[in-house]
């Protein structure tokens, strides 16, 4: 690999955060959508599977903790509403789970791990469509890593990581994985 | 998954878990506002359907349209097949056509496997004569699961006892349940009078009783079959009234199940030959659910053979006997 073509290289297997770093990022976050929302009223947040769903869970937790109000919290399962299906065998569904209310007339947020080309956020307000008629949508990513393919972008990022499109960026959070972490790696592996 | 559902013996407990795993994801949609995704759109699926249906034909056809799909429904009536084209003709026609998958239900047994042979879409068998309905057992297996085993994702149906009752001999629904459910992990047993089980039934992953009262305190699941007389050429029992004594599931029948059992039927229904109108109406019977899980159920396969990549062209149609043979 030559260093010169590739300025993230010799970065294989670093870790990008560490579990302090994700807990003050989710943090950060939370205040921010209490900010943006003015105080949280009408939010409900709704977290694309897998890693997603308990990422929402804690922003959700954080903002009850700090304003002692109650967000309402739930998955959104985008997998048929793919463009990318014809692509690769059929793949298991995930969750779908709306607070009770549904999404009408509220504030969505959504949320997701990575965000990469952006495809999986358009799949996901697709599926938000046939759902509701949500107020307005935002978007919070733990890392935003670049290389969009669709005119989208998060309101809110964990962190902002500039990668080269042959790297792999692996999230790991301890509801799913047993601990938390994001690495970034050259080929895929995981940590 | 393999390219085509053709019988129920074709499915691995993985397979199997799959399919009721994304069942259950998509029970959700029907309390939707829009019932409908757009994850088959530009596919077509062919109804073939050389014998009179109701639940199925329709259910196969709201489950195409749900996920998108454009639908053709074809019946022997009224069609060239009443001008006496062949099965394989008509099949090349479809071909032709550009259909992504044909649901199949014929009064021969086997011609769904044979058609798997001519089409390079995914064949899905809707029933063929007294052999399969493995959509019918699936959508089964889910409603047995979603009532007695919390419909957890996962979960299998170790442990349960199913009774199938009445006549196993033209059933393609009791062959299809005995291999899947048995797949899935429950016990099952057949009560029917000997006339009414299959020669080969000894080889059936399943036990056999000709006494349905004794079979029935120990049962979690009942499944009435319904008396097939358009398919006796013969004499299986004496009376109807006779059959309706020993192995029809009355009042006082349903009594000596446990308190948790449930009583299925797959429908059509002789009220009063194998269940009494009271049965089919009460609590315990899960025969309109089991409509609504067929759709569910007809949605889940269908997503998941026509959902993702085309499968090789050069992949050979499954040619392997079924395990349970006639």
């Amino acid at each position: 690999m030559c260093a010169a073509r590739n300025p993230v290289a010799g970065r294989d297997g670093l870790a990008v955060l560490d579990a302090e770093e994700i807990r003050r990022a989710l943090t950060r976050i939370a205040h921010e959508i209490l900010e943006r929302t003015h105080g949280g009223d009408g939010v409900i947040l709704l977290g694309i599977p897998t890693r997603g769903v308990p990422l929402a869970r804690r922003l959700a937790e954080r903002i009850g903790e700090f304003e002692g109000l109650k967000v309402p919290c739930g998955s959104l399962d985008v997998t048929m509403h793919r463009d990318d299906l014809r692509l690769h065998p059929a793949r298991a569904l995930g969750r779908t789970d709306l607070p009770p209310g549904g999404v009408d007339g509220k504030t969505v947020v959504l949320v997701d791990d990575v965000l990469y080309s952006g495809r999986t956020v358009r799949a996901a307000l697709d599926a938000l469509n046939d759902l509701g008629r949500p107020r307005a949508v935002q978007l919070a990513v733990l890392v935003d890593r670049g290389h969009r393919e669709l005119p989208i972008r998060a309101d809110y990022v964990g962190k902002n990581l500039p990668t080269s499109q042959r790297e792999v960026v692996h999230v790991q959070l301890t509801e799913v994985d047993a601990q938390d972490s994001v690495t970034i790696s050259d080929d895929g592996r995981q940590p | 998954m393999k390219r085509h559902l053709i019988s129920a013996a074709d499915l691995s407990r993985a397979d199997a878990l799959l399919i009721l795993d994304t069942a259950e994801e998509l029970a959700g949609l029907a309390d939707r506002p829009i019932k409908k995704l757009p994850t088959l759109r530009g596919r077509t699926v062919v109804n073939l359907f050389y014998e009179d249906s109701t639940r199925t034909r329709i259910s196969f056809e709201a489950a195409a349209k749900r996920l998108s799909a454009d639908v053709i429904n074809f019946s022997a009536k009224g069609s060239s097949v009443a001008k006496g084209e062949s099965l394989k003709d008509t099949a090349l026609t479809l071909e032709a056509m550009g259909a992504d998958a044909v649901v199949i239900r014929h009064g021969a047994s086997g011609a769904a496997h044979r058609l798997a042979g001519w089409v390079r879409g995914s064949v899905l068998n809707a029933g063929d004569g007294t052999h399969e309905h493995p959509t019918q057992a699936l959508l089964d297996a889910f409603t047995i699961r979603r009532r007695l085993a919390s419909g957890a994702r996962g979960a299998g149906l170790d442990g349960l006892r199913v009774t199938i009752v009445g006549d196993v001999l033209h059933s393609r629904v009791a062959r299809s349940n005995v291999l899947l459910l048995s797949t899935l992990g429950a016990e099952v047993t057949l009560a029917a009078p000997p006339t009414l089980l299959p020669h080969a039934v000894a080889s059936w992953p399943c036990a056999v009783s000709y006494d349905l009262d004794s079979e029935l305190p120990k049962s979690d699941v009942v499944m009435m079959l319904r008396v097939q007389q358009e398919r006796m050429t013969a004499a299986y029992f004496p009376s109807v009234r006779e059959y309706s004594r020993r192995y029809g599931l009355d009042v006082a029948r349903m009594a000596r199940l446990p308190e948790h059992a449930i009583v299925m039927h797959p429908g059509p229904m002789n009220r009063g030959v194998e269940i009494a109108a009271e049965v089919a109406d009460s609590v315990r019977s899960t025969i309109v659910e089991q409509v609504a899980n067929g759709v569910t159920t007809r949605m889940a396969v269908l997503y998941l053979l026509l959902g993702g990549t085309e499968f090789p062209a050069t992949e050979v149609p499954a040619t392997e006997v079924p395990a349970v043979a006639r």
